[in-house]
């Protein structure tokens, strides 16, 4: 009975009962700006990443045509294996990946211990040290690196890896304390004091119970200090002469390369970044966000 | 501010080292921390400390004693007043750009479109290009035969020699695009994480008492992000004072920066004094910044939570 009396009641509403749609299209419309915009600002830093790409991966030939092709149709490793084969480039890699190594491990030793103290003990002078530390990261590279230079000569040092090493982890250190800390920060306390009570030393306790928990906090922060290292450029060249990292080498002959030769360079120091930020991504965040301060 | 800190991600991570008492007591132990601490400070000394001292005797040294004879060197220098209008002019410039495009950025991350974590990703990786890689990468797109010509050829229009010494407004134009294609992901980052931060409650309140986007934008999420922006803001301009390859990379000497002027003077003209005192300038410059950042850093800890 009821039945029938609505089917009629809607029957009778012939024109669509009066739902305002609109809400719903906006959302819609929304949606699709919002992906619209999206792409756009991606094309804009993804778009000279493939180009570099592209313009690395071609023969030598294809680049001096003009206008280039923007699609990969005659992909060739001749200007990558030329590059490769320039003088001071495959010594400028193995340089930088062991700067990279050494600045790594030496900023861990020095910088894991300092940032459990920060993180775990309120010692006295904790504050002024948190502000040294703070005031440091704001000393630009090439005040540094000048003087340096010329302490490096008098001792010996100048033109080594080690050198270079050297002033990239005082680079690091800084932010390697600070990520530690918050790292340190975020295993709980009573995990540690629990594995006390069971008859670990505090050595013991900090290598078997907390380090394990800190591993991949620590590990974002020390793919953070090779990239500063990988990247940094103007100290490592003021402190080289034949033992230039990657970045040193390219600046140093840019004036007098040709365009492939820079373009395979530059690509060559793009990719480690495409890799990089793909493993830290998920700790961009904690770690600008929370430590930076 | 500094509070809620943490990200809503599983991640324990916890709000940073703040000021003393918010968390339960931290363990006394002042020789073992110092002992822990102390390899640090010994090895920032020598590597701060010393340089700094003799930097400074550096730039002020001269064959007979102390003398500014290397400042006005360095100030005769044609390249110079031109290297700090470039680079004043730049920050100036770049700076609102990269906040307003880093904050339009965070705010369609936080919307959570579709592939939203492969947009960070993307949206991130400048952040691990060195400014060298980063003016080359461009370079491939302004060099007169390169991928911008290229479409203008394609299109039928004539090809612009962007980066010649005599086209200024163009040369700048693309070391600008360069570094706000570079460094805009580090103010991105930090400000995906300072809204992570805030909760949504707040923006919901707004939004059911009728506030529109913009004013919940202007009048709720920006106050509570200015701690973040405050961060970003003075790491930014420190940083942007010592851009120089990306420069070197696209314009050659064209487009001279000051830190580029002390490359320049150091390996070029082989004089390490003058270099110095150009160095000086720069952290003279850098520490006024940080100086700033310090200050509104401590504003912000003391302000009541």
């Amino acid at each position: 009975m009821s039945h029938a009396t609505t089917s009629k009641a809607s029957a009778g509403a012939r024109p669509e009962p009066a739902v305002d749609r609109r809400p719903l299209a906006r959302q819609r419309r929304n949606r699709v700006l919002l992906q619209v915009a999206c792409i756009l600002i991606t094309l804009f830093m993804a778009l000279p990443i493939y180009l570099i790409a592209l313009a690395a991966m071609s023969s030598r030939q294809s680049l001096q045509k003009f206008p280039l092709s923007f699609i990969p149709d005659n992909f060739s490793t001749e200007t990558m294996q030329t590059f490769l084969q320039s003088t001071g480039i495959l010594g400028g890699l193995i340089n930088s990946v062991q700067v990279g190594v050494f600045t790594l491990v030496l900023s861990l030793i020095i910088g894991v211990p300092a940032g459990y103290a920060v993180a775990r003990f309120a010692f006295r002078g904790r504050d002024p040290y948190q502000l040294f530390l703070l005031f440091t990261r704001a000393l630009p590279i090439v005040v540094l690196s000048v003087p340096l230079a010329q302490l490096f000569l008098q001792t010996g040092l100048y033109d080594s890896v080690l050198a270079v090493v050297l002033l990239h982890t005082a680079l690091a250190l800084p932010t390697t304390i600070l990520i530690t800390a918050s790292v340190f920060l975020g295993v709980p306390r009573d995990v540690e004091e629990a594995a006390r009570i069971f008859g670990c030393s505090p050595v013991q306790a900090f290598l078997k119970v907390v380090l394990p928990m800190a591993v991949p906090g620590i590990a974002a922060a020390s793919i953070f200090t090779f990239v500063m290292s990988w990247n940094e450029v103007l100290g490592a060249s003021i402190l080289t002469l034949n033992q230039r990292t990657l970045p040193a080498q390219v600046l140093s002959s840019l004036a007098e390369s040709p365009l492939a030769y820079r373009f395979a360079g530059g690509f060559l120091l793009v990719v480690p970044a495409l890799v990089f930020i793909f493993f830290m991504r998920r700790y961009l965040t904690n770690m600008w966000g929370s430590t930076i301060r | 501010m500094a509070a809620p800190d943490a990200p809503a991600a599983a991640r324990p991570q916890v709000p940073p080292a703040g000021p003393k008492g918010r968390r339960p007591p931290r363990r006394k132990g002042n020789s073992a921390a110092l002992l822990l601490i102390a390899p640090s400070i010994v090895f920032m000394t020598l590597l701060f400390g010393w340089p700094m001292v003799s930097g400074i005797l550096q730039a002020f040294g001269g064959p007979q004693g102390l003398t500014t004879a290397n400042f006005s060197r360095m100030v005769q220098d044609p390249y110079f007043w031109s290297s700090v209008g470039n680079t004043l002019l730049l920050i100036v410039v770049m700076i609102p750009i990269q906040f307003v495009l880093a904050l339009a950025m965070a705010l369609l991350i936080r919307a959570k479109p579709r592939g939203s974590s492969a947009y960070f990703y993307i949206w991130a990786i400048p952040l691990a290009v060195s400014d060298l890689a980063a003016g080359l990468v461009w370079l491939t797109v302004f060099t007169d035969r390169g991928y911008l010509n290229s479409l203008l050829a394609s299109l039928g229009l004539a090809p612009v020699s962007w980066l010649a010494y005599d086209n200024y407004p163009s040369m700048f134009g693309a070391v600008l695009i360069a570094e706000v294609w570079r460094a805009t992901s580090l103010v991105f980052v930090i400000v995906v994480a300072g809204l992570q931060s805030i909760p949504k409650d707040y923006e919901e309140a707004a939004g059911v008492f009728g506030a529109n986007f913009w004013s919940r934008l202007w009048h709720v999420t920006l106050p509570l992000l200015r701690p973040s922006l405050q961060t970003a803001l003075i790491l930014r301009t420190i940083l942007a004072f010592q851009t120089f390859a990306v420069a070197l990379a696209l314009t050659g000497q064209n487009f001279p920066l000051v830190v580029g002027e002390t490359y320049r003077w150091y390996t070029g003209l082989q004089d390490p004094n003058v270099a110095s005192a150009l160095a000086l300038v720069v952290m003279a410059v850098s520490m006024v910044t940080a100086v700033g950042y310090l200050k509104l850093l401590r504003d912000q800890s003391e302000a009541p939570q």
